[in-house]
């Protein structure tokens, strides 16, 4: 297991000496310092295994109508490690998630190219079924989509859809899955009320609880913590630290600290759908190769 | 002169007549929106007086009036076959109509593609809501009655009402279906749940108050529809029909026949089944409202 200092993980408890130097440099080092440090602690023994690519993808573009998204990505995804997309808003980032479990089938007017390989198949080949590929990588959206149903149904749902229901015993399930996604506490005395009634930040973490119910091997998650407060935030960044051990995690996320704190990866996609770096997190935030990647993680950019 | 400059600040512009057609405008309005209110207050005041004369001065006892079915005498006359035959009719309506019209609004909202052949059967069950009613009557005349042979039984009665309401739930369970939104479908799909799975189990439940809700308000209509149950020869009959396959007078083309005697007596019962009807149409409204309230809040 990934024991790291809990204090590691926020950057307020570092002491931190403040030059009174040139404001703009102090700041630039400030938040140069911030990275680095964080990078440290996500570089672990997880980062320095070899990597083994469950993802694949070469050439892949998506057209929205006449519209690209995306710019023929070629990214190769290692098993259970956290790897982390980044970019500014509008560059394609939900885009390629959703390719990977073929959610972009459900909207009209999107056209796919190039391949995309899970464990070395194509899945846009004819033979394969979208939905049988969807119980393998799960996703949490962007925007929290609770079913109109009780709580306990919303988590229990994938397992009833996919025949598993009566594999396991739900009730533990249910609460597993709400013990990851740290929910359990304040939902365990009314599982029967809806989920809809949870607040926004709940909402998240139940469909996260919903996704990770049904045990998929890849996880793709679409800025999981953004409507979280820092303490919740930080259950479900630990979350990710433990089911990495087991799964493979695909992370959007528009908060730098949180992709070089918890991702071994990082895509950084900008100019309308490019995927312009990919490589080990600490090299993207200590060493990018292209400039526009420095450029835009020093917040120069976008 | 600072006073007089404040009080002279809006001195050219007058918006007396401005205010006063924004008045006079309020008042048409209101007295139109009034107007509706004042025919449905004037209709019940006649309903009810005729109601009232009917039981005091004709001497006619509810209870009589709802446990005897109709008769040639007026005085023996009641209302308890037609009732009965009514509420038959809804039930094989509702059997006949339900199916059929939640089944065409999934195929129409969930299934079928986005082309010129779907635009087309929408924009047709638009029209089919809006052909009167006298036609489906006309048309289980000509199919069923006449046509397989049944003879003026319920059952016609039913397929004409059925067909009548069929588009009106066809259009309101679409309406139902399209206020489910997207990002719940994605969430099933992203489930590993399958097309028909995700319809079935978060679609469906999420729609189904507004279906129920748009299939009563139907049904509320069927049940005062006079004109296809004529056609289909509802009329003549006094008892309780024994079975779907029997002959049968509901509560309109009841109402109709007492309306149409001479004899005074037979106007009033006419006025009490009126009222009855009502009772039926404001029970199945109020049921549509508490279903659309309750669940409201949902998604
Ligand atoms: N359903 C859609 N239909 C048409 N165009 C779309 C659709 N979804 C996304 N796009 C377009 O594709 C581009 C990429 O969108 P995408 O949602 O992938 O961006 P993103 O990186 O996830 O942004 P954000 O950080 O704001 O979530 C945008 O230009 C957007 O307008
Ligand atoms: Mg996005």
């Amino acid at each position: 297991m990934m024991a790291r200092d809990p204090d590691d993980r926020n950057p307020a408890s570092k002491p931190r000496e403040t030059e009174e130097t040139d404001t703009t440099m102090a700041t630039a080092q400030l938040e140069d310092e911030l990275i680095t440090t964080e990078v440290e602690t996500g570089s672990t023994e997880r980062a320095g295994r070899p990597d083994e690519t469950v993802v694949a993808t070469t050439g892949l573009t998506v057209h929205y109508g006449d519209d690209q998204a995306l710019w023929d990505v070629d990214i190769e995804i290692p098993v259970h490690k956290v790897t982390a997309i980044i970019g500014p808003s509008g560059c394609g980032k939900s885009t390629f998630l959703r390719s990977i479990n073929r959610m972009n089938d459900q909207i009209d007017g999107c056209r796919i190219g190039g391949e995309l390989h899970f464990h070395g198949k194509n899945v846009y080949d004819e033979d394969v079924d979208p939905v049988a590929l969807r119980r393998k990588i799960g996703m949490v959206f962007q925007k929290p989509n609770p079913f109109p149903k009780s709580i306990y149904d919303n988590v229990a749902y994938g397992l009833r859809v996919q025949g598993k229901d009566d594999e396991v015993d739900l009730d533990a399930a249910v609460e597993d899955a709400l013990r990851g996604a740290a929910l359990w506490d304040e939902v365990k005395d009314k599982l029967d009320e809806s989920g809809l009634e949870l607040s926004g930040g709940q909402q998240q973490r139940l469909c996260i609880a919903r996704t990770i119910a049904t045990d998929p091997e890849v996880l793709l998650m679409d800025e999981p913590t953004s409507a979280l407060d820092p303490v919740a935030a930080s259950k479900i960044e630990d979350l990710i630290d433990e089911l990495v051990e087991e799964y493979t995690v695909v992370i959007v996320t528009h908060n730098m600290q949180q992709a070089a704190r918890i991702s071994d990866k990082t895509a950084v996609f900008l100019n309308g759908g490019e995927l312009v770096e990919f490589d080990r997190t600490a090299t993207i935030f200590e060493n990018p190769a292209d400039d526009r990647v420095e450029d835009y993680i020093t917040g120069k950019f976008g | 002169m600072s006073t007089e400059t404040e009080h002279d600040l809006f001195g050219d512009v007058d918006l007396k007549w401005e205010h006063a057609k924004n008045r006079l405008f309020l008042w048409v309005i209101f007295a139109a929106s009034m107007f509706g209110v004042a025919m449905l207050a004037l209709l019940l005041l006649d309903i009810g007086t005729d109601f009232y004369v009917g039981l005091t001065e004709f001497n006619i006892s509810l209870t009589d009036f709802l446990t005897r079915d109709g008769s040639r005498r007026e005085e023996l006359s009641g209302f308890r076959g037609a009732i009965v035959a009514s509420i038959m009719l809804m039930i094989l309506t509702a059997v006949l109509a339900f199916f059929v019209g939640v089944g065409s609004a999934i195929y129409l909202e969930e299934y079928a593609p986005d082309n010129r052949v779907t635009r087309l059967i929408e924009a047709n069950l638009a029209n089919l809501a809006g052909v009167p009613s006298i036609v489906y009557g006309l048309l289980a005349l000509a199919a069923v009655v006449n046509g397989i042979g049944t003879g003026p039984v319920l059952m016609a009665g039913a397929i004409a009402l059925g067909l009548l309401v069929m588009s009106i739930i066809i259009v309101s369970s679409q309406e139902a279906l399209r206020a489910v939104p997207d990002s719940v479908r994605n969430g099933s799909y992203a489930t590993g749940a399958t097309k028909w799975q995700t319809i079935r189990g978060v679609v469906l439940p999420a729609a189904i108050p507004g279906i129920m809700t748009g299939t009563i308000l139907a049904l509320a209509r069927a049940i005062g529809e006079t004109a296809p149950l004529l056609m289909v020869g509802a009329i003549f009959v006094n008892r309780m029909p024994s079975g779907p396959f029997d002959r049968f007078s509901g509560m309109p083309t009841q109402i109709y026949a007492w309306a149409a005697e001479p004899s005074p007596h037979f106007i009033h019962l006419a006025a009490i089944g009126i009222v009855v009807l009502l009772t039926f149409l404001f029970v199945m409204n109020g049921l549509a409202m508490y279903i659309r309230h309750r669940y409201e809040t949902e998604i």
